[in-house]
């Protein structure tokens, strides 16, 4: 048996962390995203260059510096606000920023803009014929969008959507260099103090690789889903 | 050249964080990740053009040992890829008494090869795509010429995989170009490190982070019209005819 020199509850701990991570920033970026491709294909232009901006600025810079960014600046950035909310208005609050809530608004961030492009591109591919015909059955915009916009659009989405995730995971283990306890840093410390680094390295790939196959077959099932009604023809 | 650094110190008379020293641990840095990211792309690149043959070929001991390779490298973070070879390279028996251990100590050269694994496992994936894509028309006609498997691949299959695997190449060197962010967190001083090292020294992320962070967006837009660029002049002959 590997011996993992009693590291191997905590290693287990980093590996839950990075999950509750990995998940709870792919729902923010999946708002974030719909709400950018909403904002690139609507009609008011403000909205169209703001959406551009974000994305532009997001997809050019490294995912590291953004957290560092997000995650040292954030915090004299609240505390900023806060100081002034004291001297003009006498409200005494301090919010705190810790690291897992600022890894998940990082990574949500950063993973909206490239949802964004993915939802965009699926909802052009969604034919015009079929929102149309919703409208003059009498539906609401929301109607429309619940009933025959979104799920046709999963279907062109989720092979972007399942590449994102895939990078997504991988990015969650940047947050051991901001200081959150996930798999990595459990792994880097345990490689350090046992001076057993393959050991740990290697058990901690072979976490990532499970995760990423176990959503792949996920994907696969979610992809038959969407595909109901498409390709059995022929 | 007195003249203008004159001219900068002038420049930078009242501004505390941004000195002329600060500037050059960022020149450096600058330098620092140029080199890192040029070489292991170049050495990446070397290296997934046998490496993309051979995961297309029959022969199922060639072509999975490079599956595994890809899926490995394609599915673990670049992080955890350093670390292992960061620190792993330590263990390797007899390594410090040896003359490797000279160029291998410093973390530049662990890094490089973390960061040339990882990309050539990329470059292997988007190479094995292009080639499979290959029209059957030109294979078969290379086969009717009798051209032997080796002269195909050269003439015919690799020239026209390489266009189109140009798209998807220029995404990967962008990738490339933030993943070396990473390399920071190994005590190298690349751009990210020089803008940590300014954070620490002077406690003003926005002013270090954002600079830095300026400086990425220029290297991405110029890795970007280069490949424009380049599509533009390798893959006329495939746009749509206009009028």
């Amino acid at each position: 048996m590997i011996d993992l020199h009693g590291y191997g509850p905590r290693l287990a701990e980093g590996a839950l962390i990075t999950i509750e991570l990995g998940i709870l920033s792919l729902i923010l970026a999946v708002i974030l995203g719909l709400l950018t491709a909403s904002a690139k294909m609507s009609r008011s232009w403000p909205l169209r260059r703001l959406a551009t901006l974000y994305t532009t600025i997001i997809r050019g810079v490294p995912d590291l510096v953004l957290m560092m960014l997000l995650f040292f600046g954030g915090q004299i950035g609240i505390n900023m606000f806060t100081d002034w909310l004291y001297t003009q208005f006498d409200v005494d609050i301090f919010i705190n920023v810790n690291e897992f809530v600022a890894g998940v608004i990082t990574i949500g961030l950063i993973f909206g803009a490239y949802m964004g492009e993915t939802f965009r591109g699926a909802f052009l591919a969604v034919d015009s014929g079929q929102i149309e015909a919703g409208r003059a059955y009498g539906m609401t915009h929301w109607l429309v969008f619940r009933r025959i916009r979104f799920p046709q659009m999963m279907r062109h989405a989720l092979p972007g959507l399942s590449n994102n995730w895939m990078v997504l995971l991988k990015t969650t283990a940047l947050v051991s260099v901001i200081g959150l306890s996930d798999m990595v840093r459990v792994a880097a410390e345990a490689s350090k103090a046992t001076r057993e680094p393959f050991t740990f390295m290697i058990i901690v790939a072979a976490i990532y690789l499970l995760i990423a196959s176990v959503s792949e077959w996920g994907f696969a099932r979610l992809q038959k889903r969407y595909d109901i009604g498409y390709g059995e023809a022929d | 050249m007195e003249a203008l650094m004159n001219w900068l110190e002038a420049q930078l008379a009242d501004n505390s964080i941004f000195t002329l020293q600060t500037l050059s641990y960022y020149g450096q840095g600058l330098t620092t990740t140029v080199q890192l990211v040029f070489l292991s792309l170049i050495i990446g690149l070397v290296m997934a053009v046998p490496l993309a043959i051979g995961r297309g070929s029959k022969k199922a001991w060639l072509r999975l040992p490079i599956f595994f390779y890809c899926y490995v490298f394609r599915g673990t973070p670049l992080l955890v890829q350093l670390y292992l070879i960061y620190y792993g390279v330590v263990f390797v028996e007899g390594i410090q008494e040896s003359w490797l251990w000279v160029i291998l100590e410093k973390p530049f050269v662990p890094a490089l090869i973390a960061f040339t694994l990882n990309t050539a496992a990329y470059t292997t994936e988007i190479f094995r795509g292009a080639i499979k894509a290959t029209p059957k028309g030109e294979i078969e006609a290379a086969r009717a010429y009798g051209m032997s498997r080796g002269l195909m691949m050269r003439r015919i299959v690799l020239p026209s995989a390489f266009r189109r695997a140009l798209p998807a190449y220029g995404n990967e060197v962008i990738f490339m170009l933030h993943a070396s962010a990473i390399a920071s967190v190994v005590t190298i001083m690349d751009l990210t490190g020089a803008a940590r090292f300014v954070y620490a020294r002077f406690y003003a992320p926005f002013d270090a982070f954002l600079f830095v962070a300026a400086i990425y967006l220029c290297l991405t837009f110029a890795i970007l019209y280069l490949f424009r660029y380049l599509e533009k002049r390798l893959l006329a002959h495939l746009k749509p005819a206009s009028g």
